[in-house]
């Protein structure tokens, strides 16, 4: 009896590493998937922010890719280990803090140690020279495999026959005829062998899979990096830089302002870990306090967030200020009117 | 029948499903596992992870801000690899 040959493929829930999937198994290989969770990623964990009402939750691709091809789904938390990749990018950032590269060769890195210790054969990226500016260029795609330690364990279905012939093509585990040679940012190619296989709704990422891609959520993450001294953070930081406005009035401390409804609710899970301020006196959101705040700043931060209330045009606006320790105080100020607010205040 | 309670209460998705996951790794078939979620995506993603992995999702219902996951470990679909 021949050996079942297996695979495990990086699952990011886009089309690729679905169509990947489905070229290697189509050729008899047994595939199973790993998603890595970075605390960055875009799939799941908006459900809870939005509004219950609105509540159509979103699905996990992830979770849906491997349901479409009906394979088991490891889904591994990284969150801790994937802090030195963030922090200290041997190849650099991209456009925005995406280490993209080094981010590829950590996971890969991951996946390589995975089916070594699972007892399978090799490793499937969704990958295509020249589809994205970092990571998956002619020069970088082989530092991937390299620097992972995958070396020749690591397939490119869609690209393989633009690169060098890997060990599962030698070893006659897969054909190279039946691999593609798929290169540069058109999506066609992609679009055209999804509709050869049958897959119609299927997820089309535009910048990349995380956050960190994101211009506007890089520059709060910088803020965050300058005002606390170090590159640092926890879970509930990179959550929390997710949701509502972001303030900061002074250097010690910014506010950070639920911008509707399902915001308020998510901040509200953080009441007992930051100064909250509510307004009263009018309809207005809920606010942390992120920092060290004096009764000066606390004043100041509740004009702030009493701009954002329904009472932003009278001339008092009272707000609860509710401390770590669950003591709170009643508050009555001026709204800042909107020259009193700067636009750098905003990150 | 042995019953496990999972506390995966504000945890984003995927947390609850990798919470889930790694529990399950340590039961026997036909155990039941309870997780208590507030994010409410897990009622949606447990379930799928479940299905693929070959697990029996015996009910979902709220209670409360809670969205609770029932499931039954599955016979050779407990994967113990990781
Ligand atoms: S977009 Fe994010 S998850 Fe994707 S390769 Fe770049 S850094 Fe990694």
């Amino acid at each position: 009896m021949t050996r079942q040959v297996k695979a495990v493929a990086l699952i990011s829930g886009g089309l690729d590493s679905l169509l990947a999937v489905k070229v290697v198994q189509d050729q008899g290989v047994h595939v199973e998937g790993i998603n890595f969770f970075t605390g960055f990623c875009v799939e799941g964990h908006t459900h809870a922010i939005r509004k219950k009402e609105k509540a159509k939750p979103k699905r996990n691709n992830a979770l849906w890719v491997a349901e479409q091809l009906g394979i088991k789904l490891h889904i591994l938390d990284i969150i801790e280990e994937y802090k030195e990749v963030v922090f200290n990018p041997k190849h650099g950032y991209g456009a925005n803090l995406n280490p993209c590269l080094d981010c590829k060769v950590f996971m890969v890195r991951k996946a390589h140690e995975w089916i070594e210790r699972n007892g399978f054969d090799f490793i499937i990226t969704g990958e295509v020279v020249g589809q994205r500016p970092m990571s998956q260029r002619r020069d970088t795609m082989p530092v991937v495999s390299r620097e992972s330690g995958a070396d020749d364990l690591l397939l490119r279905p869609l690209s393989a026959r633009n690169l060098p012939e890997t060990r599962p093509e030698r070893e006659g585990w897969v054909s190279r005829d039946r691999l593609y040679g798929f290169s540069g940012r058109s999506r066609k190619p992609q679009m055209e062998l999804a509709q050869r296989f049958g897959f119609d709704d299927y997820a089309q990422p535009a910048g990349g899979c995380c956050f960190l891609t994101d211009a506007n959520y890089s520059s709060k993450l910088a803020d965050l990096w300058r005002f606390r001294g170090a590159k640092a953070y926890e879970i509930d930081d990179i959550m929390l830089l997710k949701v509502g406005r972001h303030l900061r009035p002074r250097p010690n401390f910014k506010v950070i302002i639920a911008r509707e409804e399902g915001e308020g609710r998510f901040l509200q899970g953080y009441r007992k870990q930051f100064v909250n301020l509510e307004t009263v006196s009018h309809p207005g959101p809920l606010a942390l306090i992120d920092g060290e705040a004096s009764e000066e700043d606390i004043q100041l931060a509740a004009r702030l967030v009493a701009r954002y209330s329904k009472g932003r045009g009278d001339d008092r606006v009272e707000l609860q200020v509710s401390g770590r320790d669950g003591v709170s105080h009643r508050l009555a100020v001026v709204p800042l009117s909107a020259d009193e607010v700067p636009e750098s205040w905003h990150l | 029948m042995k019953t496990v309670i999972l506390d995966a209460r504000r945890l984003l998705c995927p947390m609850p499903v990798i919470r889930v996951q790694d529990r399950l790794a340590d039961l026997e078939p036909g155990t039941r596992l309870v997780a208590y979620c507030t994010d409410p995506g897990a009622l949606i993603d447990i379930p799928a992870w479940c299905r693929i992995n070959g697990h029996h999702i015996v009910e979902t219902r709220t209670e409360g801000d809670d969205y609770i996951v029932v499931l039954e470990v599955g016979r050779g679909g407990n994967d113990r690899s990781i």
